[in-house]
């Protein structure tokens, strides 16, 4: 829950600044997220996001790395729920 | 990736680690404020390596595991209430609280849902007016922004059947708290990376002067964890205290603003009790009284008290305020591993994949990254 899941920003959906939304894909998954709090991320960047909203910008390498560290503790179980939500709520 | 292995490097991780030997005159004693560096610190033989150079102290940095039980037994209350759900993150329903968890109250009848983001619960409420949603809102500064927009969209949308319970805690403050404790043993803070990415560590400076200690702000990465030791002992051997950022790839000074100003929106600093660790001076976020009718503390403050279930009192055999605060290890805790698993936790350190007795459980301190010699 604490720990932020990297992802690349594939499409914006919606720019309203409170529902603020694009498509990220985290390693084949992919989930709509807000996106109000990087507002200025771009189709193509990385984003890390916590409890479905994109939190801070971080170039490839350090999305990459993320990734490897989290494969070791949880990114399994972070990306089923993900996958969760999307079959509920998405 | 070529990256990658460099930030793997057994090498690079060997030399680190002599640096650190040959430079630590004494057994410092260092604190990692984050749950993730705790398990990575396990997962990587970190802390069993440098076990007789370096002392590391597990800090309270698992959000499941310093929210308090009384939180806890009131979002039980709440999912007992006739049409109302009470949604959380999945690691929050198998935290006891002071008689039973979440998960047990769903089998009296209680209504609860897991969700992966505040934002569902918002959706839930948006789809089903019908049933009043509170959303159990836990974390650090990294989950805070989440919830706090979930306030925000629900009052774009007009929903008058969502409210949120904030137990919201904030680190710098925790931080302070242990520092100041009369028994405190602590000489130097390996910061929490990825809380500063959002809150930034422009305030840790007046704290790292205040009370004489560094404070380094670092990854999960086995060579960040030892270059944040490196960067404490080098500080602590030389008498200069400041703060050092280690994690430059991910954290800014400033953190992220428009996150800050999220949370600055919806909620304010408030002292709030941590589990484990009791009051914190401005150690939480409470609503902003603009939205109070989001506030489920306040909706369902006649539940505050209420107690209709048995007594068991599981705060007694679990040891979690001593691991917690770093004057007990994991496996000296008479119920590790016995009594006390992650399939049927006593305690919060227990439960939650962050928690420092579920990484002594799960990893022991066996492995070291010098034994495994090349990772991949
Ligand atoms: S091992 Fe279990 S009972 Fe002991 S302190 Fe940890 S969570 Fe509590």
């Amino acid at each position: 829950m604490c720990l932020g899941v990297p992802g690349r920003v594939v499409e914006w959906v919606d720019r309203d600044p409170t529902f603020a939304k694009a498509k990220i894909e985290f390693g084949g998954v992919a989930r709509v997220c807000s996106m109000a709090c990087v507002p200025d991320a771009e189709v193509g960047e990385y984003v890390v996001v916590h409890a479905g909203i994109a939190i801070s910008r971080i170039d490839e390498v350090a999305a990459r790395l993320a990734l490897e560290e989290l494969k070791e503790f949880g990114l399994a179980e972070e990306l089923e729920e993900i996958r969760d939500s999307m079959a509920g709520n998405q | 990736m070529k990256y990658i292995d460099e930030y793997r490097d057994p090498q690079r991780a060997r030399l680190l680690i002599a640096e650190i030997r040959s430079r630590a005159s004494q057994r410092w004693v260092l604190m990692e404020v984050c749950g993730g560096q705790t398990h990575s610190l396990l997962r990587h033989g970190i802390a069993e390596e440098l076990r007789n150079d370096i002392e590391l102290i597990h800090g309270p940095g698992c959000p499941v595991c310093v929210t308090p039980a009384a939180a806890i037994d009131l979002a039980q209350s709440i999912a007992m209430q006739p049409k109302t759900t009470l949604v959380s993150f999945g690691d929050m329903v198998r935290v006891p609280g002071t008689q039973s968890s979440l998960l047990e109250i769903r089998t009296r009848g209680g209504s609860t849902k897991t969700v992966y983001s505040p934002l569902d619960a918002v959706e839930l409420a948006r789809r089903n007016r019908n049933e009043h949603y509170v959303f159990f809102a836990v974390g650090f500064e990294t989950t805070a922004p989440a919830t706090a927009l979930a306030v925000l969209q629900a009052d774009q949308l007009g929903l008058t059947n969502f409210s949120i319970l904030v137990a919201h805690v904030r680190v710098q403050p925790a931080m302070e708290a242990i520092l100041r404790s009369p028994n405190n043993r602590v000489q130097a803070f390996l910061a929490a990376g990825h809380v500063c990415t959002v809150a930034g560590f422009e305030s840790y400076s007046d704290l790292s002067k205040k009370m004489d200690t560094p404070i380094v702000v670092t990854g999960f990465e086995p060579l960040d964890l030892l270059e944040g030791i490196l960067a404490c002992v080098i500080q602590l051997e030389n008498g200069q205290y400041s703060v050092e950022n280690r994690y430059a790839r991910c954290a800014v000074e400033a953190g992220n603003i428009e996150a800050q100003q999220v949370i600055d929106r919806v909620y304010e600093v408030a002292d709030r009790p941590w589990r484990g660790l009791g009051e914190i001076a401005n150690g939480g976020y409470i609503l902003k009284h603009k939205w109070q009718r989001f506030d489920a503390a306040h909706r369902f403050a006649h539940l505050q008290n209420e107690s209709t279930l048995p007594i068991i009192d599981l705060e007694n055999e679990c040891q979690a305020a001593e691991v917690l605060s770093g004057r007990l290890r994991p496996t000296e805790c008479s119920a590790f591993g016995k009594e006390c698993t992650p399939d049927l936790p006593l305690g919060a350190p227990m439960v939650s994949s962050e928690g420092a007795c579920a990484a002594y459980f799960r990893f022991g301190p066996k492995e070291t990254v010098l034994s495994q010699g090349n990772q991949h």
